[in-house]
């Protein structure tokens, strides 16, 4: 919008801001990476430092050595997202297109009964009875990917993109006698493309963020995703803060595996080649958030 | 199979309505709509057992709940749980954070937000696009990982706040055992990590507004901050109030990641750190104590839905296009 072109004081001035502010924001990341590149020696005699004394990829070598959990966790939360994206997407497209046509009878008390969960629901306690007791799903790789299939606020976006498909592409297969059903299949679901294509971005991004369901219904050894597996690395910092011998325990946290480094570089291994590729799709994000701020 | 619209069909047959005539006519109507009602059955079928089935557990409240009695089977036992819950000092506690944090967050958010889109809204070309992706990097990331970033900084021997602090000569902390520094450290890193999505909802909102606006300001003379003043803030005002009453609607809900993993769930700190999300999972799965937790539960849920429909009733009345319902 503005249009004055060369210096201006003021300019600069935002810009110094805005420079330093994006600096503080991602120096935290930076923190972490560099941290497990720090020989533990550095890390234990001068703490965390953004310019180590000793540098070093030991704690790459230690996680690489036994990569079995970390491999397990990558092919755990690889699959519920790619089973949880696909399902979930077909779930909402079948459930956002009849409330999507105004010619369908029961369209606005549909809309209701779905929309209606988003201001009231049972909270923690009965949903956990359910899935534990009722489903029996403790401990199953279901218990990740159900509770995240059919969000109101994807529903809302996809009815978004659907309002705007012509009604007379419809009208006409119609005409030419296709069922609903055939419709919806070989006619809504290509057109969706786009729509599909953004949403299945954010699903999956939940998908392999999740670690919710995980921390709840997930308590052995057999499938833990990614996430659940940083929890536990982290909730060992957790006992040792906790324990009455603090000061022992803190101390002895040095000589104990996971070490600081190796933590850090779990966390990196982890998280790390997300965040390199969820930035790529930005744009799609932004186009999701300003649909779902402005309406719901 | 050619159907006709239902709608036009409701035209064609005036209002005979007596009672087995109507009864006929919704069966009609039924087999017309069956195949799109196929569509959207397993979807009402799962928000059925997901959501609306719990939202009977909510009777639990008032019950003393036994895994071998079942929820139906638990005798009932009035406000017991309610008074169980009061008596401790637990529940107090716990409203007063999640009330008072949430309050903060949506303060601290809203207005650094508005600041920040204004500001990006001032900058050139490309340098957006670098500040915009900046801003979102914490977005991407997990509360778990944020948990991690965050013991960067309060790990007790070896974080670099403590290392900071050494830099002035002031004795280290143990963050994670103490109360009062949560009150900040929980509000930053939840500005940190919520920041480039408002921020951007914002911006949005500013780009949407018609250039038309500022052509004819800049004619009349108007500065870059007039303009600022006189015509971005005032018509990003309702965008503005409707997300402060739709944050305040949801006041009652507490974000449980932030409050779980940065403050590593570490006892000592609780005073300070525990909110209502945080309290019921810990009744729920490390306590086993479930009637305390179903009691919070159910007044998180009731008395979250009296503030999302107030919220609502005032967006009305502020800007009714804005409403949820």
């Amino acid at each position: 919008m503005p249009l004055s072109k060369g210096f201006n004081p003021m300019n600069a001035c935002i810009n110094v801001f805005m420079t330093v502010l994006c600096l503080l924001i991602a120096l935290p990341f930076v923190l972490v990476v560099i941290i497990s590149l720090t020989s533990e020696n550095s890390l234990v005699q001068n703490g965390y430092q953004f310019i180590p004394e000793e540098w070093s990829l030991e704690a790459y070598r230690i996680v690489f050595e036994k990569p079995d959990p970390l491999v397990r966790g990558y092919l755990v939360t690889a699959f519920i997202t790619v089973v949880g994206t696909v399902a979930s997407l077909l779930l909402t497209a079948m459930t956002a297109y009849p409330i999507s046509r105004m010619d369908f009878r029961y369209n606005r008390p549909i809309t209701f009964y779905i929309f209606f969960t988003m201001l009231f629901n049972g909270g923690l306690v009965p949903f956990y009875i359910l899935m534990t007791q009722y489903l029996d799903l403790k401990n199953s790789l279901l218990a990740l990917i159900i509770p995240g299939l059919l969000s109101p606020f994807n529903i809302m976006i996809m009815k978004g993109f659907l309002d705007k498909i012509g009604k007379e592409i419809i009208e006409s297969a119609k005409v030419d006698g296709a069922k609903e059903l055939r419709i919806f299949f070989s006619i809504i679901l290509p057109l969706s493309t786009p729509a599909l294509a953004t949403l299945g971005l954010f699903i999956s991004f939940g998908y392999w963020n999740e670690w919710y369901n995980a921390l709840l219904f997930m308590d052995n050894d057999k499938y833990i995703p990614l996430q659940l597996l940083l929890v536990r690395i982290l909730s060992q910092i957790e006992f040792l803060a906790n324990s009455p011998l603090a000061e022992v325990a803190d101390k002895l946290a040095y000589a104990n595996f996971p070490t600081l480094s190796v933590r850090m570089a779990m966390a990196i291994l982890a998280g790390g080649p997300m965040l390199v590729i969820f930035p790529f799709f930005q744009k799609y994000f932004v186009k999701g958030i300003t649909v779902g701020s402005l309406k719901g | 199979m050619a159907k006709t619209d239902p709608s036009a069909s409701t035209a064609a047959q005036p209002a005979r309505t007596t009672k087995p005539n109507r009864f006929r006519k919704e069966w009609t109507h039924l087999k017309k709509n069956r195949e799109l009602l196929m569509l959207a059955l397993p979807g009402i079928l799962y928000k059925l057992v997901i959501a609306y089935i719990p939202m009977v557990g909510l009777i639990l409240a008032f019950k003393y709940f036994r895994y071998d009695e079942g929820i139906f089977g638990s005798k009932w036992v009035g406000f017991d749980n309610f008074e169980f819950l009061f008596k401790a000092q637990d529940a107090f506690r716990i409203i007063r954070n999640t009330l008072g944090y949430n309050f903060v967050y949506i303060m601290l958010g809203t207005a650094a937000a508005l600041l920040l889109a204004l500001l990006l809204n001032e900058v050139h070309g490309r340098l957006i696009k670098i500040y915009q992706t900046a801003m979102f990097l914490p977005y991407f990331i997990s509360f778990v990982l944020v948990g991690y970033i965050a013991n960067a900084f309060l790990d007790h021997n070896a974080g670099y706040l403590n290392t900071m602090l050494g830099w002035f000569g002031l004795e280290p902390h143990k963050w994670y055992l103490e109360t009062t520094p949560w009150i900040f450290i929980l509000p930053i890193v939840s500005l940190w990590k919520s920041i480039g999505f408002s921020t951007l909802v914002y911006y949005a909102g500013i780009t949407g507004i018609s250039t038309e606006y500022y052509e004819a300001a800049r004619l009349d003379g108007a500065t870059r901050v007039q303009m600022m003043w006189r015509i971005t803030l005032p018509l990003l005002k309702p965008l503005v109030i409707i997300l402060f009453i739709l944050g305040l609607g949801n006041i009652f809900r507490g974000d449980f990641g932030l409050h779980y993993f940065v403050p590593n769930n570490v006892g000592p700190n609780y005073p300070t750190t525990d909110i209502i999300d945080t309290y019921i999972y810990r009744a729920l799965t490390k306590l086993g104590d479930i009637n305390s937790a179903a009691a919070v539960g159910f007044l998180q849920s009731v008395v979250g839905l009296v503030t999302v429909l107030t919220a609502n009733f005032i967006v009305r009345r502020v800007d009714k296009d804005s409403a949820l319902f």
